[in-house]
């Protein structure tokens, strides 16, 4: 801005202000683009896969394939898989999970969308909530608050001396880490990826009315560029619904097994 | 715009915003609520039907292919009996000629055997007729040519068969 006051009108490079988008209709905090994007995204799956889901059929149809392919995903390959004995009852959760930051996550590049939810980090902060109460849940409700915290605090099967050090590292890691990491990875992720798109976008529509015919020619290049992140992203939003699901699982698997 | 950088320059990206977290539960919430209750039990129900399915065909074929060995079974050992009936059959078929021919050989050996003697026996009795009657003529002729020749009247009937006898006799006697 304070370019603009110096030089005229110059590139303004995207910054976090860009995030802070204004309310859509009203002036008020729950109508804005990411709130009205997560209630978006919310009725859009459970459209969908009660659509596909609703028939039940021995033999899907194509929709129902399609939902159920995804739905086998987080069941087998995430719950199953990582939580063993006793996973069925974690499938809701992980399946929403899952589901819930994909869509968001692919709004991000959607055409007139184009804003991912959880690059406002209070809906990661949501879903790390979730998981950290569910897991922690599970462990106290599993093993009692006293073995559990035990179990967290002494490491069985190290030597005494090693819990100076172990001791303050897995608290740490149970209380503080764990949903510290799990919001922020997806935040940061999702962040920084709607802000690459907007620095080649954004800079491709300023070198195109700049009055340079040099900058002109070069800004297809920017788009292009902006073009293939933006398949990039799709495959970071994709992985990173992934990643969450994959901790929250590994964290109730953690949860559920007695020696830590 | 520039009221808006201004006012909220100061606020990281990393500070919560209260509306968005209340937000973000109603809506986690709500989703998960709704598929836990429409979506989950379905799919799950399709799975379930689908393993049953699959476990059915499978018991199905099972029990076909039980059934097919039994079947297998019943089928080699009714085989296996009729083999024993047929050669059976046949032994008895093989005794049942061989006694009818042994019969039959039987039969004609007697049946020979009394053609035979019958016809001896009437060769023998043609014989009997045929000496009888040739003593008889022979004796005439002889006498006859012996009057004949000696001259001497034979005529005496019972000298006559006397020397007809004796000369016979010597016949048999000589030979």
């Amino acid at each position: 801005m304070f370019v603009s006051a110096v030089a005229g009108p110059g590139f303004v490079p995207p910054s976090t202000n860009d995030f802070n988008l204004p309310p859509v209709f009203g002036n008020s905090a729950y109508s804005t683009k990411p709130v009205l994007l997560v209630f978006l995204s919310i009725i859009l799956i459970s459209i969908f896969f009660i659509a596909a889901s609703r028939k039940a059929a021995i033999v899907p149809g194509k929709l129902q394939f399609v939902g159920e392919s995804i739905y086998a995903f987080v069941r087998k390959d995430l719950a199953e898989e990582i939580i063993g004995h006793g996973f069925l009852q974690f499938v809701p959760f992980l399946f929403t999970l899952f589901t819930f930051v994909l869509v968001n996550n692919v709004f991000g590049i959607i055409p007139f969308l184009q804003f991912p939810a959880m690059s406002h980090v209070s809906f990661p902060y949501v879903l790390a909530g979730f998981s950290y109460f569910i897991f922690h849940a599970i462990g106290i409700k599993k093993q009692g608050i006293g073995k559990y915290l035990k179990g967290i605090a002494f490491l069985p099967g190290v030597p005494k001396f090693a819990y100076i050090l172990l001791t303050p590292i897995e608290i740490a890691t149970y209380f503080l880490i764990r949903p510290v990491t799990l919001s922020l990875r997806l935040f940061a992720n999702m962040f920084a990826g709607h802000l690459l798109l907007l620095v080649f976008i954004g800079g491709g529509n300023y070198m195109l009315h700049d009055s340079h015919l040099f900058m002109k020619i070069l800004s297809p290049f920017s788009f292009g560029f902006g073009i293939a992140m933006t398949f990039f992203e799709f495959m970071v939003q994709c992985l990173q619904a992934y990643i969450i699901t994959l901790l929250s699982a590994l964290f109730i698997a953690g949860a559920l097994v007695d020696e830590h | 715009m520039h009221s808006r950088f201004v006012a909220e320059a100061a606020q990281s990206p990393l500070v919560p915003k209260p509306a968005e977290l209340i937000v973000g539960v109603i809506a986690f919430g709500l989703l998960f609520l709704v598929l836990r209750k429409f979506v989950t039990p379905m799919f799950e129900k399709a799975f379930a039907a689908r393993t049953e399915a699959i476990q059915g065909g499978i018991e199905k074929a099972e029990r076909a292919q039980l059934e097919a060995a039994k079947a297998l079974e019943s089928y080699t050992a009714q085989l296996a009996d009729a083999r024993g009936e047929a050669s059976k059959i046949r032994e008895e078929a093989r005794a049942q000629g061989a006694a009818i021919i042994e019969d039959l050989r039987a039969q004609a050996q007697e049946e020979a055997a009394r053609i035979t003697s019958a016809a001896q026996s009437s060769i023998e009795a043609e014989r009997e007729k045929a000496v009888n009657s040739l003593r008889a003529e022979v004796g005439t002729l002889a006498v006859d040519l012996a009057s004949k020749i000696v001259g001497e009247a034979l005529e005496d009937q019972v000298r006559q068969s006397r020397i007809v006898d004796r000369f016979l006799e010597e016949l048999e006697k000589s030979k």
